[in-house]
């Protein structure tokens, strides 16, 4: 299991052919409170960098950009009750979709650790 | 001497430590809710109870209960005069939001617009008996052709935003009948107001920002390489966001016609140079008009407002109906589209209200009290700008503003205060904020416009408060602003609260369940 | 100038702090050939008798509501409202404020937004409110293009009852769009939309009461909107109707839009007017305008907060849902008042007399020689039929000092089937005299 990173901030956890997707502790902090969670629809095709979700925080809406190729297979329904849950735990219960990956190579373009580290210095 | 022995003590005088108050101080109270003090059985109106025989309702009669609260009047005047306590206003203090223009309301104007001739004429009624309105119309696009020296103006727009949405329509329109409607492209400086990518977008166009100069203008250079066949417009504000004028603004013109696209300019800051600078000889081809900022018609809290929109001649034959044509008999209005014009955009004529005041305000000033406003608005800006620049930071290097100063908030480095809290902090000083955040090309942007309505006196306890609060800032006092405000009605709000889980009406209490006795 | 403090004296001093030689030094950044190269040829400032005169003499030369009798309306009604309104929404705090960004210092104007969301709620028997938009006709495109963005469907089906002008503003704003569908013009209430609903349909416009004054039943429009997954957007140009009328939400209704004007706000020859807009909770994401909403402050005290904001243009620009910014606050706060002066109580007994008046203006047209009333149901306006164009009977009355209503033809040039249809209304002001004045009037004109 390796996790991903954009250069925007997203997070892909990978899992076999399947990715988790969320925004990083740092994007979380920088964004303050999260009121409001737009997900995407089951079974979206999405493209490498097409918008999948919208994160609002009161003065801030901030569009997901999809990390890699692939069709979106959940969502994380907790969030519309309890957007919060982004910023208290956005690695674990503050994911924001799931997405069957096309292609395992476009992960090979994505950050690892030491280098989104890096980039958040 | 003589002594009056029932003489109240004047000093201090043991006052205890304080309660805390549930109802609000003494003259700023904690006002309930009309459906709080109202009931659904009192009224402040006095109407006859008529009953009908042989309703012709059709069976749709309410069942639903309506459950609206009355008042009486004198609870109406009551409760209204209470919540109005709660507000800050124009007339009760300064108001420097950049952008907005919050200058002096003329109480004639609220006069004039009341009269029955103006106020109690239906948009509907024969034309031959609203001849006077019209002329009014005609009278009011007269002053803003001459002040923009302009070939048409289109009254009808509601606001700024509905303007610039109508003289963007009117830029299709145009180039739609010219077989070149596959321009798609609006070019929108980052500096732009947020209603101008909006109002791209919303007509389907692609929003391609131009970025600003370390200067805070818009570089003729960048607006050259971003043209092509498929540019529609360029949508930019002058002076702009920053409060400055762009210099190159005439060289844009060019190059924006010369690539076949138009030039829309957003007049919000049109204050700065009324009377001084007529947007036409810059070369824009339309350019709506704030009445309620440049020509003093009231914010009211958020509107009504009214947004003309002047046209060049390439675009005049766009505008929108309802307008008003002289004619040999007189005036007439013309309602229905002839020709590429593109319809309606509204149901009736615009906003007479906003007309009226704004024509009563334009010949109070005359041609030129204009002018002079228009000098005393930029004269009021570089004077706080002179005062303030060494306590505060300038973005943008030294050379003169047109009707706003703008700061950053690089002097608040390492203080822990934020552009935020400092405005909040100016709360308890008894000023408006000015505007925050914007624009967005200015790190903690501070955007001050306090407009030629303010004396000289005003705009020296203004930057005397503004400077002690920078000097306390630095000095480490941080919480004197990240508590700020604490003499305000209300302290901080929580609006994530608000966000997360909205409560946008009232709901009448459920009924508590009885405990077992 | 009276409305410019600075004495020369003070400007030379503030240019000294400035450290500029002069104004003009300040407007360096402007091109020499386009600083004041021009005469403007406007007049000079003016005292404020003369400005008054000036203006009266304009006003004078109109026909105003109260000099003769008054049956026009059309989408704008002349009703009482209360001195007291007036009064309170000149009070400088109302008057003179911005819009409510800083909460602390605008619990004023937040606490009454969130009155007037609630009572727009109640009459219209929806969810929530906005905090209003320019007017009925601009909410009503709104009203469309939120819609296709809720059911990602683009058909939308205008019924032969909308106003024509809201009918207008829907085709501007939706220019040489394939996908709007208007029918034809409805005068004798034909229900006419529940053909045209299908798979693509967004969402179906009724007015009611319509155009022409009839009633148009939303529960089988909702039905039928619902049965096919399209919306049904209700439109109400005469607000004091629900005060006798179900509630559209109580029928199904998605979206309610109405005009507000006749509610607190004077005819002003068009505006300003306030739009009023309401739907279901679970659409508030897509609705457009402000909204203002209940929260707490940092010592716990009940306050009030636009929010919902990142649906606006400020915060998502190109994104947003519209690109509205001004919008009606100060006809808000009139409406609000004169609802709260009102109450459940007034506002009923304020509805019946509307409806008893137009009652009595039918019954009298009924026995006008010459004169075809095609309403079976109204509220407080009709549609009559006369034996010929209507334009030049209107023009006649008007001569004779009576404001007989509305041509449909200023309206429907081209549509030859109404060229003799009269729209008419009557409110509470409507007297009996009024009426009797404007049937001998018709008798004659119609001879």
């Amino acid at each position: 299991m390796t996790t991903k990173y954009t250069p925007d901030h997203e997070y892909i956890r990978v899992e076999g052919s399947t990715g988790i997707v969320g925004i990083t502790q740092y994007a979380q902090e920088q964004l303050g409170d999260i009121v409001f969670v737009e997900l995407p629809a089951i079974g979206k095709v999405l493209k490498k960098g097409d918008e999948a979700a919208v994160v609002e925080s009161v003065k801030a809406a901030s569009e997901i950009y999809a990390p890699v190729a692939g069709t979106v297979t959940e969502v994380n329904e907790a969030l519309g009750g309890e957007p919060g849950l982004i910023n208290q735990a956005p690695d674990s219960t503050g994911w924001i979709y799931k997405i069957a990956i096309a292609d395992t190579a476009e992960l090979d373009a994505l950050l690892d650790d030491a280098a989104y580290a890096d980039l958040t210095k | 001497m003589s002594m009056n022995n029932q003489g109240r003590p004047s000093g201090i005088g043991n006052v205890g430590s304080g309660f805390a108050s549930t109802s609000g101080s003494a003259l700023l109270p904690n006002e309930p809710l009309l459906f709080e003090i109202g009931d659904t059985e009192h009224s402040g109106v006095d109407l006859p109870d008529v009953t009908i025989s042989g309703s012709r309702l059709g069976g749709f009669e309410r069942k639903m209960p309506l459950d609206l609260a009355g008042l009486t009047e004198p609870e109406a005047m009551r409760h209204y005069v209470r919540l109005s306590r709660l507000n800050h206003s124009i007339d009760s203090g300064m108001y420097p939001l950049g952008s907005c223009t919050m200058k002096h309301n003329p109480r004639l104007n609220e006069k004039m617009a009341r009269l029955p001739g103006f106020a109690d004429i239906h948009p509907l009624q024969p034309v031959s008996t609203v001849q006077g309105a019209l002329e009014l119309m005609n009278q009011l696009s007269h002053w803003l052709m001459t002040l923009t020296n302009t070939a048409a103006v289109a009254l009808t727009p509601k606001a700024g935003a509905h303007g610039e949405l109508l003289g963007m329509m009117a830029i299709k329109a145009a180039q739609d009948a010219a077989g070149q409607s596959h321009r798609n492209i609006v070019l929108v400086p980052e500096s732009a107001h947020g209603t101008n990518p909006a109002t791209a977008a919303f007509l389907g166009y692609t929003v391609k920002p131009i970025p600003a100069r370390d200067d805070g203008t818009v570089d003729v250079q960048a607006v050259k390489d971003a043209l092509s066949p498929d540019v529609a417009a360029i949508m930019l504000t002058n002076p702009n966001t920053c409060g400055l004028f762009e210099p190159q603004v005439i060289e844009i013109a060019e190059a924006v016609h010369q690539a076949g696209a138009f030039f829309y300019c957003d007049g919000a800051n049109f204050n700065a140079i009324m009377g001084v600078v007529r947007p036409g000889d810059l070369g824009i081809d339309a350019m709506h008009i704030n009445l309620h900022k440049t020509f003093s018609t009231p914010h009211g809290g958020g509107g009504p407002g009214a947004g003309p929109v002047v046209l060049s001649a390439a675009l005049a034959p766009f505008a929108p109906v309802p307008f008003v044509r002289k004619t040999a008999d007189g005036l007439e209005l013309v309602e229905h589209a002839e020709g590429e014009a593109l319809g309606r955009i509204t149901a009736f004529q615009g906003q007479m209200g906003m007309y009226v005041r704004a024509l009563t305000y334009m010949l109070s000033h005359g041609g030129d009290g204009l002018a002079q406003a228009a000098e005393d608005a930029v004269l009021n800006a570089n004077y706080i700008k002179a005062r303030l620049q060494h306590a505060f930071s300038v973005p943008f290097g030294d050379y003169p503003t047109m009707h706003e100063a703008l700061f950053d908030d690089s002097f608040l480095a390492g203080t822990g205060v934020t552009t935020l809290d400092f405005a909040k902090a100016l709360i308890d000083e008894g000023f408006h904020p000015m505007t925050m955040y914007f624009p967005l090309v200015v790190h903690g942007a501070m955007l001050i416009e306090p407009t030629e309505s303010e004396s000289k006196q005003t705009l020296d306890r203004f930057c005397d408060v503004m400077e002690e609060l920078a000097i306390d800032a630095k000095a480490g006092n941080k919480d004197r602003f990240t508590a700020a405000p604490l003499k305000a009605p209300r302290r901080r709000l929580d609006e994530t609260r608000a966000a997360r889980s909205p409560i946008l009406k009232w709901e009448r209490p459920d009924a508590l369940p009885k405990a077992a006795e | 100038m009276r409305y410019l403090p600075h004495s020369d004296a003070e400007r030379a001093e503030m240019l000294g702090v400035i450290g500029a030689t002069s104004v003009e030094a300040l407007f360096s950044a402007v091109p020499t050939r386009a600083l004041k190269t021009f005469d403007l040829g406007l007049p000079a400032h003016s005292p404020e008798f003369l400005v008054e005169a000036h203006m009266r003499a304009l006003s004078a030369k109109n026909h105003s509501g109260g000099d003769g009798p008054f049956f026009v309306g059309a989408g704008a009604y002349r009703h009482h409202v209360p001195a007291s309104v007036d009064h309170l929404i000149q009070r400088s705090e109302w008057l003179t404020a911005y819009t409510p960004y800083q909460p602390e210092i605008s619990q004023g104007t937040l606490q009454m937004l969130f009155e007037f969301q609630t009572q727009v709620a109640k009459l219209t028997g929806m969810d929530v409110a906005n905090a209003s938009l320019y007017d009925g006709s601009t909410g009503t495109a709104e009203a469309v293009l939120m819609a296709r963005r809720l059911t990602r469907r683009n058909k939308i089906v205008l019924s032969g009852g909308l106003h024509p002008h809201y009918r207008d503003v829907v085709k501007a704003y939706l220019k040489d769009d394939a996908d709007l569908e208007c029918l034809s013009a409805s005068p004798e209430g034909q229900g006419d939309i529940l053909d045209h609903i299908d798979e693509q349909t967004a969402a179906i416009v009724i007015q009611t009461p319509d155009f022409y004054g009839h009633l148009r039943n939303l529960k089988t429009a909702a039905d039928a909107a619902h049965a096919k997954g399209a919306l049904l957007i209700v439109v109400i140009t005469e607000i004091v109707s629900l005060g006798l009328l179900e509630a559209p939400g109580a029928y199904g209704a998605d979206i309610v839009v109405a005009e507000g004007q006749s509610i607190g706000n004077a005819l002003n020859f068009g505006g300003p007017y306030l739009g009023l807009m309401a739907t279901r909770k679970e659409f508030i994401r897509q609705m457009p305008g402000r909204v203002c909403g209940e929260t707490v402050d940092a010592d716990g005290q009940r306050g009030f907060v636009l929010t919902l904001s990142t649906r606006e243009q400020h915060i998502r620009r190109e994104k947003a849902t519209s690109n509205i910014c001004t919008n009606s606050g100060l006809c808000a706060l009139a409406f609000s008042i004169h609802m709260a002066l009102l109450g459940e109580a007034g506002f009923t007994r304020l509805a019946r007399l509307n409806h008893e008046r137009a009652s009595a203006l039918a019954d009298a047209l009924g026995k006008v020689a010459g004169v075809e009333l095609l309403n079976k149901t109204f509220f407080n306006e009709m549609t009559i039929r006369v034996g010929k164009p209507a334009a030049g009977v209107i023009e006649a009355l008007a001569q004779r000092g009576i404001l007989g209503g509305v041509p449909v033809s200023r309206l429907e040039p081209d549509d030859p089937d109404v060229t003799n249809l009269i729209v008419l209304a009557a409110t509470e002001l409507t007297t009996d005299a009024d009426i009797a004045a404007l049937c001998a009037a018709l008798s004659e004109e119609l001879q």
